[in-house]
């Protein structure tokens, strides 16, 4: 058995195999996966007796339910008004011109992906941005190589 | 009981049950309003906003077809406010539709250029969308073309692909202004689990959703002066083909259809409903050796009850959905597929062609008769069996670009050799007919006498209920089927996919103990199918059904056993039903498929 068919067949005696449990299943194998593949949503379809039609709607539907590989670490800015006033773009800028890489795409090494997400209510604050379920505020240039550098030291530490 | 409630529609008063939707209540009192995402055969989704009324008191406006109305509600349905809302409605619609209407497979019969034209929506006030948008165009399945950038998203496919059918081979995808109509990781319709029926197309107001035409290649083989071919016409052809040519729903054209295909230039024009005959005569017998298989001998490898095999958007859907029972099935191929393979056999022998000249094509009220066609292993003539099917939409399409003028053909027969047909051949057009028509034969063979229903009419197997039931009691049998002295002979009959899902469920959990069940894919059988005529809906399902029942009341012959087509293939060719020929010629076997 696939790692990922046994989370789903753990998921589902957890939470239950009622079309309502899709939500917090498909939560669970994005958190250990970080991403739905086609597979892991045929999986689920299977599991709850549903349409795979409807776990793809499903989980396109939510901005957190990733259906691309993604990186280790999934890196969202704000792209929400306020934060665009306050400077999202350099900061976007930097990110790109440190991991090489462009809005919506993931390092090849698998490390990070870089997106952007709608309000993260922080706009008091802005910019800011997520990465997995840490929230960074008051970003600037420097902060972010600094946050960044961090990340890639201890993604180096637990290699 | 629902009391009734009195309202003002644009200052009528008139009084109307509570819960009437004010879109009801204004058709009931003859008003029109406009709608895009409502369908009778569907649920209400309130996502176009096309039918906005005003409430008065109300500042915000209302979806006429989701709001239901309250005593003392004064509606209008036509202020300037509405017509203004509307046709900004329209507009923006039209601002992210590919509005190319000339170049388009549905215009004409488009529901968005209806109301455009309604509204005279001649200015391009909001930005044009549509062309900033990347839309694919799905050509992959051989009945069913997917156009996204015709789609206004009023999701009347999804619904259809899961209320009717249950399917749900298209979902809704995203959401705002990404959301998109898509299949399971936006694969082509051909890759998943789509069963062709079309009921997705024929439910579409726009042309997002169109059949795969072969209009062209038919043209090309007609003008082929040395191709010879061969047309057949399903029966629930000859009781839609009028709506698309003027006439009022229900209206049988049985003998204009043929003088039109005459005209058309095909060589020679045959009948459906003579293999439908065939198909009786060898799916009869195949339930009569079933049933002493299982009843006599107690074969604990035969698998009752036995289920039809006509219809091809069913055959996907079990062989999707229930690959392990595929043992229940019939194995005779459909009528299409019987005549097919006769047609480039017994019909090129007899009428000395070579088999390889003969084009063959089908008209049918369906979509998933394309892809059955295309199915490998339909060449059992050595050659394609059938080579083209075009719906009944698309004859029409071929008899106006003709010129032929419909109305004032006079009617003609059809060919001889396989174009002779009973009553029994005509109602496999309809919910229950492949039922009623077997029972007629089978009864027969089996006692002498015939069915002990008034006029040979199974009332309890026709009508529109999702699920029927019907049990023939079988009282002194000739001597050769003595073992089924007292068996009361139980039948069922499902159409809609989703009704077919509850009686598969039924015969598996042992909860129901059938001998003989009807499965068909569409809503009220073929006469419903894919390829009918848009739009059809509840009132005009049940008009072609009369339509079919009186076309079977008025033939001569109203049993397939006593078709002399039929006693003459198998005098000179076939020899007898299930016999070897047969075997070769007229049965098939099923393959399992994924479900996801």
């Amino acid at each position: 058995m696939y790692p990922v068919t046994e989370l789903i067949k753990n998921l589902a005696d957890r939470h239950g195999r009622e079309r309502r449990n899709l939500l917090p299943i498909l939560q669970g194998v994005v958190e250990q996966e970080k991403y739905l593949s086609e597979y892991s949503m045929i999986e689920i379809a299977r599991e709850l007796d549903l349409p795979a039609s409807e776990v793809y709607g499903t989980a396109t539907f939510y901005s957190f339910l990733e259906y691309k590989k993604m990186g280790k670490y999934i890196i969202r800015i704000c792209k929400t008004i306020t934060c665009s006033m306050k400077g999202k773009n350099q900061i976007i800028k930097t990110i790109e011109d440190m991991l090489k890489i462009n809005v919506g795409e993931t390092t090849p090494d698998g490390n990070f992906s870089l997106l952007q997400t709608n309000c993260l209510g922080f706009c008091h604050k802005a910019p800011a941005m997520l990465i997995n379920y840490e929230v960074y505020t008051d970003l600037t240039p420097e902060k972010v190589r600094e946050i960044l550098t961090n990340y890639i030291n201890k993604k180096g530490r637990e290699e | 009981m629902a009391k009734n409630i009195k309202i003002t529609i644009n200052e009528v008063a008139v009084e109307i049950e509570s819960g009437t939707s004010i879109l009801d209540a204004a058709r009931q009192t003859g008003v029109i309003i406009p709608t895009l995402c409502y369908h009778k055969d569907l649920c209400v989704a309130g996502n176009c906003r096309v039918c906005v009324v005003e409430i008065v008191g109300q500042k915000r406006l209302s979806a006429a077809c989701a709001t239901p109305c309250e005593d003392g509600m004064d509606i209008l349905t036509n202020s300037f406010k509405v017509r203004n809302s509307r046709k900004h409605i329209i507009e923006l619609l039209l601002s992210e539709h590919n509005a190319d209407c000339t170049r388009c497979y549905k215009n004409g019969n488009c529901e968005l250029q209806k109301l455009a034209s309604d509204y005279k929506i001649m200015t391009q006030d909001f930005i044009r969308l549509s062309r900033s948008k990347n839309y694919t165009i799905d050509h992959y399945s051989p009945s069913i073309i997917k156009d996204d950038s015709k789609c206004i998203r009023c999701q009347r496919c999804v619904r259809t692909c899961e209320e009717i059918q249950g399917v749900n081979a298209l979902t809704v995808a995203y959401k705002g202004d990404r959301m998109k109509i898509s299949t399971f990781f936006e694969k082509p319709m051909n890759d998943v689990i789509c069963t062709n029926c079309g009921q997705c197309i024929n439910h579409c107001p726009t042309g997002a959703l169109v059949e795969k035409n072969y209009i062209e290649e038919v043209w090309d083989a007609i003008a082929d002066k040395s191709a010879h071919v061969i047309v057949q016409t399903a029966p629930a052809v000859r009781i839609g083909l009028g709506e698309e040519l003027g006439f009022k729903a229900g209206t049988r054209v049985t003998g204009k259809m043929v003088a039109a295909l005459k005209r058309l230039g095909f060589d020679a024009v045959m009948d459906t409903d003579f293999s439908a005959d065939l198909t009786i005569m060898e799916e009869g017998t195949e339930l009569m050796m079933r049933l002493k298989r299982a009843l006599v001998d107690r074969d604990p490898e035969v698998k009752l009850p036995m289920a039809t095999s006509c219809s091809p958007g069913w055959i996907k859907y079990i062989e999707h959905m229930y690959p392990n029972q595929l043992g229940y099935l019939s194995t005779c191929k459909s009528p299409q597929q019987m005549f097919g393979a006769l047609a480039k056999t017994y019909y090129a022998k007899a009428k000395k062609l070579d088999p390889d000249k003969i084009v063959s094509v089908s008209i049918m009220p369906c979509t998933a008769k394309k892809f059955e066609s295309n199915r490998p292993e339909m060449h059992d003539s050595g050659f394609r069996d059938v080579d083209y099917v075009l719906t009944t939409r698309e004859l029409a399409i071929m008899i106006k670009q003709a010129g032929i003028d419909f109305m004032r053909l006079e009617d003609m027969p059809f060919d001889s050799l396989m174009g002779e047909s009973t009553g029994a051949g005509v109602i496999f057009g309809a919910t229950g007919g492949v039922m009623e028509a077997a029972l007629r034969t089978v009864y027969e063979l089996v006692t002498g006498r015939s069915v002990p229903f008034e006029n040979l009419n199974i009332t309890p197997v026709r009508g529109m209920d999702g699920v029927k039931e019907a049990s023939i009691k079988i009282e002194s049998p000739i001597e050769e089927w003595e073992f089924l002295d007292g068996v009361e002979l139980k039948c069922a009959v499902a159409h809609g996919l989703l009704n077919a899902k509850k009686v598969m469920d039924s015969i598996i959990s042992g909860e129901s103990h059938y001998h003989f069940v009807e499965f068909m894919a569409c809503p009220g059988g073929c006469l419903g199918g894919g390829g009918q005529p848009i739009p059809t809906n509840p009132e005009i399902r049940r008009k072609r059904a009369e339509a079919i029942y009186a076309e079977d009341e008025g033939m001569p012959l109203r049993k397939s056993h006593q078709n002399p087509e039929i006693l003459k293939i198998y005098n000179d060719f076939l020899l007898k039903p299930m016999g070897e020929r047969s075997h070769q010629l007229l049965h098939t076997k099923y393959s399992p498929r994924e479900r996801f």
